[in-house]
């Protein structure tokens, strides 16, 4: 049996995925999952603020997730849980057929043969270890995902005195909901001036609490010999290097570290995928493709988002995109390269490619973040000297993905230029000619 | 024989104790091993290179020479017996400049004299053609062949395992408040109650010098020299191909960067030595962890650091004598006052590589102070190991799956262990108590997530297979819980619900 599709992860992208790989056409399809249901990351987050955008509802992370559950049940689309993908094999020539080997324990091993992949495999959090944080290695430090599932899943209070390092919003969700099942967060430091989760939470997560965020600030050390007893913080200068005259030490016996998250890419490094080593994802086009044919990629392990909703919006167009693919064969014309430019840290997708059967009346939506936090600035897309698009801006954050549109007929129009296309942030003053 | 007076007890579970243990349970004796943490390798075992060294670097006609070179041969025979991995991957000791070309020299003949096989000096051209990521400011390199890396935990735990299949009662927990000997019976004051034993190893490690002390045997003190190391993912596990040492200093065996037998690389160690309320700390701090990476960058410019996933930091035992001097050896002897206490003290580098080589010096040991046994009949020679999911074959995952369908439920998706092993692991014949332990049996927690994702999944295994409340599942024993409490009433107390 050969599928369509090969959807592994059954959290939000990967159903959104699914969904739509089979509503645009595609029977074959199938979703791999490793936890025991589908719902992906999301089942542990039981706050709301899900699906503003989608479903102009404020919904819980399980609600949400059980919405896409729901359709994809109707849809009558196969899901494998409690099932590991252990390894993909890239095909070869015209039309690759891929092999995903997966494992559980009703069917045993499993080598799957297939037209299109689909990742999306989420994310994992950065560790204290990468960080290298000084100190003892006691019990009571936690990934805020950890203590989240501990929390949510397991119903336990990882511990009662907290600092948080990293304002990301899973810190400032975690900061809020340890909070109220009785535990004292004393503080969340964040080693940039900025915190880089969304305003609301900060707002809702901190403020409304009354927890300090102190900016500039980091952990310099970990104390305890079998449980936390406490951190040194200090304050950090402007090359992020902590400044010794500023070390104070912060009873407490928990730990949450809030530090990042990194696109879980396992998978497809062994393929030779090509990678973007600022998002740590791999480079895809506008239809969510990698650099190998017929594997296609969307959600947290392309690159991490701030809002469920929009991962949705990815992945609801590569499961298009993968349809496309087995029934239409997009053979590309051309390639246009989308290049970050001035203050943008990343782009997504990184690379255009136009092919005959391209929907012309689509937009181009290009995801970016800023680098830092600007005010009162203008987006513009242009292809050297020809504006594609333009955007104002009245805030721009680094923790805020922002989305900007061009419209095709504008890149038929450069596509023969052999120009990339550049996104870029122009600050008031650029722009006075 | 009394019913509850050992033959022979053997303080500290950690590489020594734990092959004395497994070579002595080839007699038919009684024989106990205590240690004061929840595990086996705890101490020392737990934190150091895992290097085998060939056996070039102790000084001729020391004890540490002679039982390197013996210890080294037989971890190797018995990595296949007790099922533990052994890679002969081979050592360079580079140098940079004319001292260290000496130095090599001066290695290269300490390693004729100490019976070392196959040793050679290799040229700048050579060197680079092993390993094209050293520096090109190396000028040679003393290459031993038969140098390994091994797991050290593994290793301790594969011959603590054998010892206990062969019936050694190995007792967790278990301090040791004084030691008082009447009538040729040692009598141990310890925290689950009086141990009456014939024969005493003391192969305490850190503790040695106390141990002594306690037992009115020789005074010697333990300097605590503890050494920090980074590990960097296994995505650059190709940076390296053998172990790469450089010319040694006064402090010890230099910065060293090494694969690992797990496929991650190692640089380390420092060498920074401890007092007041330093002792038995194994924090890592950001001066060393910069200093040991300078310094690796002398032997490997191109370390990533972005590659880098931990740091951790092990304490040498260095046996000082009553003048605060190094004694340069190991102490291994039946005490000179104290008949039938044996001396097992200072087991620093090359301690891991001796161990075996130790354990057979202290059986001729006990034997000449008097331990008289026959041969046990149904000793049981081999030991196995858990069945690793991960690198098995197609058709030995399949029948592992189909013996027991927990081996294809993936617990640690970094590292591709599943829930078949982490059970086996706690329920192994030396097996895990906590976190820790399972980490340090199958890997789980060890890959890139450092547990983040597994983590909670471990907790809740132990906590069901171990019959114990959340709340009381630990990091690595005592009170190192990973949980607070329950947040309401209604939760379970036992976990599982997976």
């Amino acid at each position: 049996m050969i599928y369509d599709c090969l959807i592994i992860g059954a959290g939000p992208a990967g159903l959104a995925a699914a969904i739509s790989a089979k509503k645009n056409g595609l029977e074959n399809i199938m979703l791999l999952e490793r936890d025991n249901r589908p719902g992906g990351i999301l089942l542990q987050c039981i706050h709301n603020g899900f699906g503003l955008h989608y479903f102009s509802e404020e919904l819980t992370g399980p609600e949400y997730a059980g919405r896409f559950v729901k359709e994809a049940e109707e849809l009558k689309i196969q899901v494998k849980v409690s099932t590991m993908v252990l390894q993909i094999e890239k095909g070869e020539g015209e039309n690759p057929l891929h092999k995903v080997t997966a494992i559980n324990s009703k069917d045993g091993l499993m080598i799957l043969e297939t037209k299109t992949v689909i990742i999306s495999t989420g994310c994992r959090e950065r560790t204290r270890g990468a960080l290298l944080i000084p100190g003892s290695r006691p019990s009571g430090i936690f990934t805020a995902g950890s203590a989240q599932r501990f929390l949510n899943i397991d119903g336990y209070l990882p511990g009662k005195k907290v600092v948080i390092l990293g304002s990301g919003d899973i810190g400032l969700i975690m900061a809020r909901r340890l909070t109220l099942e009785g535990a004292e967060v004393k503080m969340v430091l964040e080693i940039m001036n900025y915190s880089a989760g969304l305003a609301r939470n900060i707002t809702q997560c901190l403020e409304n609490f009354n927890i300090p965020l102190k900016t500039k600030t980091t952990i310099v050390q970990i104390h305890g010999k079998d449980r936390v007893t406490g951190v040194t913080i200090a304050s950090v200068d402007d090359h992020r290097q902590p400044i010794p005259e500023t070390y104070e030490y912060v009873e407490c016996d928990t730990v949450l570290l809030s530090v990042g998250l990194i696109p879980e890419n396992e998978l497809l490094n062994p393929l030779g995928v090509n990678l973007d080593a600022v998002t740590s994802g791999p480079l895809v086009n506008q239809r969510m493709e990698t650099s190998i044919k017929g594997i296609f990629a969307c959600g947290n392990s392309v690159h991490v988002h701030d809002l469920v909703d929009f991962v949705t919006e990815e992945s609801l167009l590569a499961g298009k995109s993968a349809a496309e693919y087995v029934n239409k064969r997009c053979e590309k014309i051309s390639s246009i390269p989308l290049v970050r430019g001035n203050r943008v840290r990343y782009v997504v997708p990184q690379k255009i490619d136009l092919s005959a059967n391209d929907d012309k009346s689509e937009n181009l939506r290009i995801m970016y973040r800023s680098t830092e936090v600007y005010r009162s600035v203008s987006v513009i897309a242009c292809a050297g000297q020809k504006e594609l698009a333009r955007q104002k801006k009245r805030i721009l954050r680094p923790g805020e993905m922002q989305i900007i549109e061009i419209p095709y007929e504008k890149i038929m129009e450069i596509k023969d230029m052999a120009l990339p296309v550049t996104i870029s942030i122009e600050l008031p003053e650029d722009l006075i000619d | 024989m009394e019913k509850n007076i050992y033959d022979l007890v053997i303080v500290g579970a950690g590489i020594s104790g734990s092959c004395i243990a497994r070579e002595l349970s080839k007699l038919d004796i009684k024989i106990a091993i205590l240690d004061k943490e929840n595990d086996v390798s705890c101490g020392s075992s737990k934190a150091n290179s895992g290097i085998v060294h060939a056996g070039y670097d102790p000084l001729p006609g020391t004890l540490m020479a002679r039982l390197n070179v013996e210890g080294s041969a037989l971890m190797k025979k018995y990595s296949k017996i007790l099922d533990f991995s052994y890679k002969e991957i081979g050592s360079l000791v580079l140098s940079f400049d004319e001292n260290g070309n000496q130095k090599i020299n001066e290695l290269l003949e300490r390693g004729r004299v100490n019976g070392v096989k196959n040793l050679s000096v290799l040229s700048k051209k050579e060197v680079l053609e092993l390993e094209p990521n050293v520096s090109d400011q190396v000028e040679c390199a003393l290459f031993a062949p038969s140098a390994a890396i091994i797991s050290p935990y593994q290793a301790t735990w594969a011959f603590a395992e054998s010892a206990v299949i062969n019936g050694v009662e190995f007792f967790r927990n278990t301090m040791l408040h004084s030691i008082k000997k009447e009538n040729d019976i040692f009598y141990l004051d310890t925290s689950r109650g009086i141990l009456k034993t014939k024969f005493l190893v003391n192969a305490s490690g850190l503790d040695a010098g106390n141990i002594s002390s306690m037992a009115g045997a020789k005074k010697y003190s333990i300097l605590q020299r503890r050494g920090e190391y980074s590990l960097l993912d296994s995505s650059v596990s190709s940076l390296v191909n053998h172990v790469l040492f450089q010319t040694p200093t006064a402090l010890g065996k230099g910065i060293l960067v090494t694969k690992t037998v797990d496929n991650n690389i190692l640089i380390g160690p420092s060498a920074d030595d401890l007092s007041g309320s330093d002792l038995y700390s194994t924090e890592t701090t950001a001066l060393k962890q910069r200093e040991i990476m300078e310094k690796a960058r002398i032997s490997v410019p191109d370390i990533p650091v972005r590659a880098l996933i931990n740091s951790f930091s092990g304490i040498r035992a260095i046996a000082l004598d009553l003048e605060g001097k190094p004694v340069n050896d190991f102490i291994i002897e039946e005490d000179e006052k104290v008949k039938g206490f044996i001396n097992v003290g200072g087991i620093c580098s090359p301690g891991l590589s001796s161990a075996p080589a130790i354990a057979l010096y202290v059986r001729e040991i006990l034997e000449k102070a008097g331990l008289k046994a026959k041969e046990k009949g149904n000793f049981i020679e081999e030991r196995k190991g858990i069945p690793e999911l991960k690198s098995a074959s197609i058709d030995a995952r399949m029948e592992m799956i189909k013996k027991d369908s927990r081996f294809a439920q993936i617990i640690c998706r970094c590292e591709m262990i599943s829930e078949g092993e982490i059970v086996r692991a706690i329920h192994s014949p030396v097996g895990a108590r906590d976190l820790d332990g399972v980490k340090r049996r199958c890997r789980a927690g060890m890959g890139r997530c450092q547990g983040g994702f597994c983590s909670p999944r471990v907790t809740e295994i132990l906590s069901r297979e171990l019959q114990i409340p959340m709340v009381e599942v630990t990091k690595k024993g005592g009170v190192s819980y990973i949980l607070d409490s329950k947040t309401r009433e209604s939760v379970a107390d036992i976990g599982g619900s997976l």
